[in-house]
C-alpha cells in the first residue's frame, strides 16, 4: 500500500517534470526560430541603412574602385520585369480562379487543375528559369527582359489562381442569385458582382504573389541576365534588384558588399510593406459588405 | 391564393418557394453545392448565350493554361536534355570518370566532355536531409507552442513573425548567410563539431572557408521552417477539440494530451508538411549556391565544399561552354523537376487527406 502510493507519487512527479520539459522545449524552439529572423533584420538595418542614400536610388552602378554608385537601373529593371509578369500572370491567374470557383465546381477537370496548380507552385524556380530560357531566349537568340518577365509570370499564376478561387468561394450564393434574378447575364454577374465582392481578397492574393516573385533571383539568372546600364527595352538584358544583390554579394569588393546590403534592405522593406498591408486588409475582414 | 392562380403559374411557384430557403442559407460560407433551382432556371433562359459562352471559354482557357505551362516545361526539359540523355543514359546519375592527368575520379568535366550528376544528387540529398533533421523538431515545437501553449495575446504576432520568415526572399537569406552565418559557424560551431565528432570522419578540418554542406543545411533549415510549421499548425488545429478534452479528462498532463491526443491524430498531415518542406529544400537555389562552396566533388566530410543540383545550374547555365554541357545541365533540371513534382504531389495528397473539409491555403 505504502509502496504503491510512493510509486504513484513518483510517477506523478516524473510526468509533471516531462510536461514542464516539453513546455520548455517548445518555448526554446520558438525562440530559436525567432532568433534568425531578428538577426537578419538587425543586420539588414545596420549594414543596409549605412549605404542607402539618395545616390542609391538615382545612380547606376559605378565600375570597381570608384566609390558611390547606386542601383537605380536595377530598381527600374525590377519594376519592368514585375510589370510584364503582372500583365501576364494576374489576368490568367484570376481567370483560372474564376473557372475553378464559378464553372468547374466539383468537376474532375477542376480538381485536376487545382492539383496541377499546387504542383506547379512547388516546381523549383530555377527549373522555371530553364523553361523560359528554352522557350524564349533560345528562339530569340539573346537574353531579354521579356523572358525574365514570362518566367516570373509562370511563378505567379498558380498562387493567384488558388487564392482567387478561395476568395470567390467565400462569396455567398445569394449575391449571385440576386444578380441573376435581376436579369444580369452570367458573365456580367461574374465580372461586376462576384469578382467585385471578392476583390479585396483577390488583391491580397495578387500582392502575395507579387511579393514572392519580387525577390526571385534564380529564374532571372539566365533569362533577364542583368545589365550594368540603363535599359527599359523588353528585348534586351535588363538589371533586377535581386540579381544585382547576388552579383555584388559574391564579388570580392567591400564597396559592392555594402551596396548589396543596401539593395537587400530596399527589397525587404518593399516586401514587408506588401505583406503587412495584406495582413492588415485581411484582418479587417476580407468580404466586408458582402453579406 | 391557390384558388386564383392560373394553372400556368404553378410551374413557376416551384422555384419561388425554394428561394427563401436558399437566402437563409446564404451565410458567409455556404457549402459548395449544386446550383439552386432558381439559378438553374435563370441560367437556362439563355439571354446572352454567346457572350456567356465566350466568357466561359476564356476562363476555361486561363485554367487550362496551367496544364499547358506544366506540359511546356516538361517537353522543353525533355527535348533540350536529349543530347545528354543520348550520350550518357541513366548512367548520368551514378558514373564517375578518371581524369587521365591526375588519376583522381572526376564527375563533372566540361573541358573533356564528361558529365555525371552524381556529386550534385549527393549534395542535394545531404543538404536537404541535414536541413530536415534540424528543421523538423524546431518546426513541430513551434507549432505545438503556437497551437497548444501560447497565450492568446502572443499567438497572432508570433504566427506573423514565422510567416514573415517565409516572405524573406532567398537572395537575402543568402546574403545574410555569406556575411553573418558562415563566419559564425566557421569560428564557433565547426571547431566544436570537429572536436566532438572528428573521429567519425564526417567532420574534418581541411576546409578553412566555412562554406559547405553544414552551412547550406543550416540556412536551408531556417528557410523551410516556416513552411513546415505553418502547415503543421494547420493540421494540428484541424484535430477536433473533443480529442483533447477526452485525453485531459483521463487525467493526462498537457504534454501527454498533446502527444496522444493531437500529434498522434495529426501525424499523417505532419509527415505531409515535412515532405512539402523537403520539396522546397530540394529546389532551393540562391541561398544554397552562395554557401555550399560549389565544387563538383564528393567528400565524406560534411564540412567540405559541395554542390547541389540547383546550384550547379545557377552557376554554369548562362556560361555553358558547349551544347553537351548545357544539355547536361538541363537534364539535371529535369531530374529536379520530376523529383519535386513527385515529392509535392505526395505531400499535397497527405495534407489533403487530413485537412479535407477545412479551407486550404495556397502557399
Amino acid at each position: 500500500m505504502d509502496t504503491l502510493a510512493k510509486e504513484f507519487q513518483m510517477r506523478t512527479r516524473i510526468r509533471g517534470f516531462i510536461d514542464h520539459a516539453a513546455t520548455g522545449l517548445a518555448v526554446l524552439s520558438t525562440l530559436l526560430v525567432i532568433l534568425p529572423l531578428v538577426a537578419i533584420f538587425v543586420y539588414l538595418l545596420i549594414k543596409g541603412a549605412r549605404s542607402v542614400n539618395l545616390d542609391f536610388f538615382t545612380q547606376i552602378p559605378k565600375p570597381v574602385g570608384e566609390a558611390g554608385g547606386g542601383m537605380a537601373n536595377a530598381i527600374i529593371g525590377s519594376a519592368t520585369l514585375l510589370g510584364v509578369a503582372s500583365l501576364i500572370g494576374i489576368p490568367v491567374g484570376i481567370g483560372g480562379g474564376v473557372y475553378l470557383a464559378e464553372y468547374g465546381r466539383g468537376t474532375k477537370l477542376a480538381n485536376a487543375i487545382r492539383f496541377t496548380a499546387d504542383v506547379l507552385n512547388g516546381v523549383p524556380s530555377i527549373v522555371v528559369g530553364i523553361a523560359a530560357y528554352a522557350l524564349i531566349v533560345m528562339p530569340q537568340g539573346h537574353f531579354s527582359a521579356l523572358a525574365g518577365g514570362v518566367a516570373l509570370a509562370i511563378m505567379m499564376v498558380p498562387t493567384i489562381c488558388r487564392t482567387s478561387e478561395e476568395m470567390l468561394h467565400m462569396v455567398p450564393h445569394s449575391v449571385r442569385e440576386a444578380a441573376l434574378g435581376l436579369g444580369v447575364p452570367s458573365w456580367r454577374s461574374v465580372l461586376s458582382i462576384t469578382l467585385k465582392t471578392a476583390s479585396p481578397g483577390i488583391i491580397t492574393g495578387c500582392m502575395l504573389a507579387f511579393a514572392r516573385v519580387a525577390g526571385e533571383t534564380a529564374p532571372l539568372l539566365f533569362t533577364a541576365l542583368g545589365n550594368e546600364f540603363w535599359s527599359t527595352s523588353l528585348n534586351e538584358p535588363i538589371a533586377a534588384l535581386p540579381l544585382q544583390i547576388y552579383v555584388y554579394a559574391i564579388s570580392p569588393y567591400d564597396d559592392w558588399h555594402r551596396l548589396a546590403w543596401a539593395g537587400a534592405l530596399v527589397l525587404i522593406v518593399l516586401i514587408v510593406l506588401a505583406v503587412s498591408l495584406v495582413r492588415y486588409v485581411t484582418s479587417r475582414g476580407v468580404l466586408k459588405g458582402a453579406s | 391564393m391557390d384558388a386564383t392562380v392560373p394553372e400556368i403559374r404553378i410551374a413557376h411557384t416551384q422555384p419561388q418557394t425554394q428561394a427563401p430557403a436558399v437566402l437563409e442559407q446564404g451565410q458567409p460560407t455556404p457549402p459548395p453545392q449544386e446550383h439552386s433551382a432558381i439559378r438553374k432556371y435563370l441560367l437556362g433562359r439563355g439571354n446572352s448565350a454567346i457572350a456567356d459562352r465566350v466568357f466561359k471559354a476564356l476562363m476555361v482557357l486561363c485554367a487550362l493554361s496551367i496544364f499547358v505551362i506544366v506540359a511546356l516545361i516538361a517537353t522543353e526539359l525533355v527535348t533540350r536534355s536529349s543530347m545528354a540523355w543520348n550520350a550518357f543514359h541513366l548512367q548520368f546519375f551514378w558514373t564517375s570518370y578518371f581524369d587521365p592527368t591526375t588519376g583522381l575520379p572526376s564527375y563533372w568535366d566540361p573541358v573533356n566532355g564528361h558529365f555525371s550528376a552524381l556529386p550534385f544528387v549527393y549534395g542535394t540529398l545531404v543538404s536537404s536531409f541535414l536541413a530536415l533533421l534540424l528543421a523538423v523538431p524546431l518546426a513541430v515545437g513551434v507549432a505545438v507552442f503556437l497551437t497548444e501553449m501560447c497565450p492568446e495575446v502572443l499567438r497572432g504576432p508570433l504566427a506573423f513573425l514565422t510567416e514573415l520568415l517565409a516572405a524573406i526572399p532567398s537572395i537575402v537569406y543568402g546574403l545574410w548567410a555569406v556575411f553573418v552565418l558562415v563566419p559564425l559557424l566557421r569560428e564557433h560551431l565547426n571547431p566544436l563539431l570537429i572536436g566532438a565528432f572528428g573521429w567519425t570522419g564526417l567532420f574534418s578540418d581541411d576546409n578553412p572557408t566555412g562554406l559547405g554542406f553544414v552551412s547550406a543545411a543550416v540556412i536551408l533549415a531556417i528557410m523551410i521552417l516556416p513552411i513546415i510549421s505553418s502547415l503543421t499548425r494547420e493540421v494540428m488545429s484541424a484535430v477536433p477539440h473533443s480529442q483533447r478534452e477526452a485525453v485531459l479528462a483521463l487525467g493526462a498532463t498537457r504534454w501527454e494530451m498533446i502527444r496522444t491526443g493531437v500529434l498522434r491524430n495529426a501525424r499523417i498531415g505532419i509527415v505531409g508538411s515535412i515532405i512539402l518542406g523537403l520539396g522546397r529544400a530540394l529546389g532551393e537555389t540562391m541561398a544554397v549556391t552562395m554557401v555550399i562552396g560549389n565544387s563538383p566533388e564528393i567528400h565524406k566530410s560534411l564540412l567540405s565544399n559541395g554542390s547541389s543540383m540547383a546550384s550547379v545550374i545557377a552557376n554554369e547555365f548562362a556560361e555553358a561552354t558547349s551544347d553537351l554541357h548545357r544539355s547536361a545541365l538541363v537534364e539535371v533540371g529535369l531530374a529536379l523537376f520530376i523529383v519535386t513534382i513527385l515529392v509535392n504531389a505526395a505531400a499535397r495528397l497527405l495534407v489533403w487527406a487530413v485537412t479535407r473539409g477545412a479551407p486550404a491555403h495556397a502557399n
